[in-house]
């Protein structure tokens, strides 16, 4: 390689560094968002109105499994960054679709959860405390909506134009986004199904 | 002549391996199911409880932020570390400085109070802070 290639390829590398360093000061500002919807939470949970408490509505086997297939997902997402780093298109392919299939079933076991909840009449209308689970537990929700739409997009990008720069970058940012969305979903988990059960 | 210049291309290695990845993620699904079990077995409860769940949650935090995320692998300057300490400082304001608001408020909406000392008084009184 001569030198001015190396160059340009250091350049690159540090063009893309500080684009990733971008994304992460997004995801820690989600954060903050985040906090603001867990605080509101945990001053609402009891505010229940006379509606019922988490205790009354929550099924927690149902939740422990959204739980483990969302931390699969996110497994399945860090071995499909490692497929990246190979070069190996169709083993990127393969472990970003389990990646999406766990995702989507998480998304639908959540629609489920609220459909469900709505439909026995505990809707967000309900309660202080009931406005609160939704606003937060639908925020992340929609992260991981998101989510999937951009993995569909990368995999096509990816299945069509193979492994370029680009598709790279964007990979390791969706990769970082979605490990980022199971840490929010270990707090929901504990916070809000968990904790509930402590009765304090 | 020029002798060819040596220059280090430095690949962005805080990727992993698949043992870190499955160490994560091991450990992610015991520290989940150990919540699991100790709150649906109900051999806690109240705020032993609580303070136990939040370790756990804390420790799972650790090890995906260590496996998953890759913390701590950065060269210097850690600008990604720096931007993270300063989410969790705003984190911590927020929950906390909330809660502690908002219990404060509520003391003094139960209790007819008006000032914000009064309201301490009563919370230090009731709560046993203090003593």
């Amino acid at each position: 390689m001569s030198e001015a290639a190396l160059e340009r390829q250091i350049e690159r590398q540090e063009a893309d560094a500080k684009s990733i360093f971008g994304f992460w000061v997004y995801l820690m500002t989600d954060c903050v968002l985040f906090a603001t919807l867990f605080a509101t939470f945990a001053v609402l949970r009891d505010s229940t109105f006379g509606g019922p408490g988490g205790n009354d509505i929550f099924s927690l086997p149902f939740v422990l499994v959204e739980t483990l297939a969302l931390l699969t997902s996110s497994f399945t997402c860090g071995l499909a960054m490692l497929a990246v780093r190979r070069r190996d298109r169709q083993q990127v392919l393969i472990l970003l679709g389990i990646t999406f299939l766990l995702g989507l079933f998480f998304l639908t076991m959540e629609v489920t959860e609220f459909h469900h909840l709505v439909q026995e009449g505990n809707s967000w209308r309900r309660s202080g405390f009931l406005s609160s689970f939704f606003t937060l537990v639908s925020t992340h929700g929609l992260h991981i909506t998101v989510g999937l739409l951009w993995m569909a997009v990368l995999m096509v990008r990816t299945a069509k134009q193979g492994l370029g720069r680009t598709t790279q970058r964007q990979l390791t940012m969706l990769s970082l986004f979605w490990h980022f969305l199971d840490i929010i979903w270990i707090f929901i988990f504990t916070i809000v199904y968990l904790m509930g059960r402590a009765a304090v | 002549m020029n002798e060819p210049k040596v220059v280090v291309v430095k690949h962005e290695h805080n990727g992993g391996s698949i043992r870190t990845y499955t160490i994560g993620f091991v450990l992610s699904i015991v520290l989940t199911v150990a919540a699991y079990i100790l709150t649906s077995k109900g051999t806690l409860s109240g705020w032993s409880l609580v303070y136990i769940l939040g370790a756990l949650a804390v420790a799972q935090l650790l090890v995906q932020l260590i496996f998953f995320l890759h913390m701590g692998r950065e060269s210097r300057p850690r600008w990604n570390l720096t931007v993270a300490l300063f989410a969790v400082m705003l984190v911590g304001i927020l929950v906390f400085g909330t809660l502690w608001i908002m219990k404060n408020l509520q003391y003094s909406h139960t209790h007819q109070l008006t000032t914000p000392s009064q309201t301490d008084q009563l919370i230090i009184h009731d709560e046993g802070y203090g003593q």
